[in-house]
């Protein structure tokens, strides 16, 4: 090999070495870049602002459609709780308010900070289903075996395409405790 | 190395490599001699290849019958886990790495590869990476079960191992990516001047589309699990949805990975069959650019299709309209291949020595475990198909069929050309055969299992599957025992084998194919000191 060619070598080995490097900053951008392709709806992904509270506005009741809303209770592995809905289901009318309760119980012998992250299924419906009232807006502070119930109040858009008749919403509660402390 | 005039030889170098291997098991280590180096890697890989196999047979165990028999269910998920990675990459990767070192500078002319001690690194980086992943069987909570593609929430529950299984996946994406720089850089930079890009061989070209794949795709892994062990230990939440990440995301990153991956694995196994069907077809490769640029297309493609592994995901109807159809696109150059490699046969001067039977056999073998992938790119039907043995069919049929047999393939026919000596051709063709009835035996069942509903990765499964899984397990028990006959004849040939004297070109004309069979068998240890004036051009 002459040193002509150990010279090519090296730079061009160096030129890759370099996209390698920029293909990792790569692999980090696409996190933004998920982001922005939810937001285009390119790729379907519950609505982040669906754990904001909407004010309460009133529809015309359709009582011609029901909509099937399911609910779904789950914890985190981590999470020492006991946690379930009121009922697992409720025929609703689009536009009908209604409010359903939660209980939940901390396990533990230490005050735990707790944060409930819904997610629909449909992931579109996430769009039409607005929740006036919903202990997921914030994080909820739990007293050592503190029971709580926990209102949810909500109505489903009447402009819910006529194609979805089951909305499954399911509530993840994780146990934010030491990030909270950390903050 | 200074430009040296053929009649002086190797004898006036300056350097000490010059004069052939260093004494001593320390040759291994130190070594930056291509051939050597492939050697490592081929042998690593081959290894490799009976720690994942056993892995398989652990697995195949456990579901000859329903119910729990051998292992605890967690075990079994490891070895899911452990199976897939140690295949892809301590394996198959390692094994086209291990070819391409051997093959690569001696197809195109060159003296070595671009950057020898880098190369000598890349090596034992994949050891000390697959070290590090077996390591983590002996750990408390256990191996990585949560199965290859590492989906969170699930792998972060994964026990003390999560770390070391994390910084194995780095080490050996470095490896890969240190392996593929030197090969990209080998092929551009080292070609005899004799030869222009659209004269090299498939099995060169082949690689440098996959180098050029696994430098963008490699790092996209590393910073994906790296995110997982931030969220994990820093308490980062790209993937915790409690602090307002997403674990979809995961998926869409990994698979931006994960799917070129498959075609690192594919790629150069199709530079190889079209390597080998020539040669015993005794004709040139039918449409040689139609298959450079079918490499080239299928590479792009795979850039593009990603999500087709998460349909059921959740994604607007546009979206899976727009994946399904990209998917189905990469048949149009696949099929091009195949119909490349069965014309190149049409009306040959066919001789089926071991070789060339593994070789037929991945093209019919490896098409039939396309179609199941064009079965699946049906956006629709996939809901059905989506983590069942279904999918465990498909991609086996297109990984041991064809990846699998072509290494072999390769194997027999590099062989003689490596060590000097024949493998002994009979029990070649018993290992042929064997393998070759026994893979259907052990997938095509799969199949059946998978349409009817059965999920992959699992220990125990409902008494209707258990016929299939029986006959499944029977044919992986052959299968598995029948690729003991290699390893025999491996350390058979390099012992010398049938004591037959191989010739330079070893197969009829061989040296119309390719310049490695204008050498000795074995070849010298450095080779093409000056560059070969005159190339042979098995095309048009």
């Amino acid at each position: 090999m002459n040193d002509d060619v150990k010279v090519k070598n090296k730079k061009l080995g160096q030129k890759l070495a370099i996209i390698a490097v920029a293909m990792f900053g790569f692999g980090y951008a696409l996190v933004p870049l998920y982001d922005v392709l939810c937001e285009w709806k390119w790729i379907e992904r519950d609505r982040p602002d669906a754990i904001k509270a909407i004010p309460e506005t009133a529809y015309t009741v359709d009582v011609n459609r029901n909509v099937n809303v399911e609910f779904m209770t789950s914890l985190n592995e981590n999470t020492p709780m006991i946690f379930s809905s009121e009922m697992p289901q409720l025929l609703v009318h689009p536009g009908e308010y209604h409010t359903i309760n939660f209980y939940a119980e901390n396990k533990t012998d230490k005050t735990m900070v707790a944060r409930a992250i819904p997610s629909f299924s449909p992931a579109l419906t996430s769009t039409y289903f607005e929740k006036v009232e919903c202990f997921c807006f914030s994080e909820q502070i739990f007293a050592p075996h503190e029971k709580k119930i926990m209102p949810m109040r909500f109505v489903v858009n009447p402009a819910l395409p006529p194609d979805y008749e089951t909305i499954t919403l399911s509530y993840t509660f994780f146990d934010n405790t030491e990030t909270a402390v950390k903050k | 190395m200074s430009a040296v005039t053929a009649e002086h030889g190797h004898d006036d170098h300056h350097d000490d490599h010059a004069h052939g291997p260093a004494k001593g098991w320390l040759r291994w280590i130190i070594t930056t001699n291509h051939k050597d180096i492939g050697t490592l890697y081929l042998l690593f890989a081959l290894a490799m290849f009976f720690v994942g196999g056993a892995m398989a047979m652990i697995i195949r165990a456990e579901l000859f019958e329903p119910g729990m028999q051998f292992v605890d269910p967690k075990f079994f998920n490891s070895m899911t886990t452990m199976h897939a990675l140690v295949m892809v990459f301590g394996a198959v990767m390692p094994a086209f790495v291990g070819l391409a070192n051997w093959m690569i500078p001696m197809m195109i002319g060159a003296p070595d590869m671009a950057l020898p001690r880098m190369n000598n690194m890349s090596f034992w980086l994949l050891v000390s990476g697959v070290l590090l992943l077996a390591s983590t069987l002996f750990m408390e909570g256990g191996a990585p079960a949560g199965g290859w593609t590492l989906y969170p929430p699930l792998v972060l529950q994964t026990g003390k191992a999560l770390p070391f299984a994390i910084f194995s996946v780095h080490l050996l994406g470095i490896s890969s990516i240190l392996g593929a720089i030197n090969i990209v850089a080998t092929i551009l930079n080292m070609r005899a001047p004799a030869m222009p890009l659209m004269k090299m061989p498939m099995f060169v070209w082949t690689w440098l589309i996959t180098g050029f794949l696994l430098i963008a795709i490699m790092p996209v892994f590393a910073g994906a699990v790296t995110m997982l062990l931030t969220d994990k230990f820093f308490h980062t939440s790209f993937f915790d949805a409690a602090g307002g990440g997403d674990p979809v995301l995961y998926q869409h990153i990994f698979w931006f990975f994960g799917h070129p991956e498959v075609y690192v694995m594919i790629l150069p196994t199709f530079g190889v069959a079209s390597t080998i069907i020539p040669v015993f077809a005794r004709k040139p490769l039918f449409g040689y650019s139609s298959m450079v640029y079918a490499t080239a297309s299928i590479a792009f493609l795979s850039f593009i299709v990603w999500a087709h592994h998460m349909f059921t995901v959740g994604m607007p109807i546009s979206g899976e309209l727009y994946f399904m159809y990209a998917t189905m696109l990469i048949a149009i150059p696949t099929g091009v291949k195949v119909f490349n490699w069965t014309a190149t046969m049409w009306k040959g001067a066919m001789t089926f020595e071991t070789p060339m039977l593994f070789s037929i056999s991945f093209v019919v073998l490896f098409t039939l475990g396309g179609f199941t992938g064009l079965m699946m790119a049906v956006a629709p039907v996939d809901f059905q198909y989506h983590d069942t043995y279904f999918i465990v069919a498909h991609f086996h049929y297109t990984l041991v069929p064809a990846s699998v047999f072509i290494l072999m393939a390769a194997g027999y026919y590099w062989m003689p050309k490596w060590t000097g000596h024949m493998y002994n051709e009979k029990i070649g063709q018993l290992h042929f055969w064997l393998s070759a009835i026994s893979v259907n035996i052990l997938f095509f069942p799969q199949h059946f299992l998978g349409l009817a509903g059965m999920p992959r990765r699992i220990p125990d499964y409902a008494i209707q599957f258990a016929d299939w899984n029986m006959i499944s397990s029977i044919g992986g028990f052959i299968f598995g025992a029948s690729q003991l006959l290699f390893l025999w004849i491996v350390v058979d040939t390099i012992k010398g084998g049938t004591g037959e004297k191989v010739s330079n070109e070893v197969w009829e004309d061989a040296h119309k194919h390719g310049l490695e069979w204008t050498l000795p068998s074995p070849p010298p240890y450095h080779t093409f000191s000056t560059p070969p004036a005159v190339i042979p051009c098995d095309h048009d």
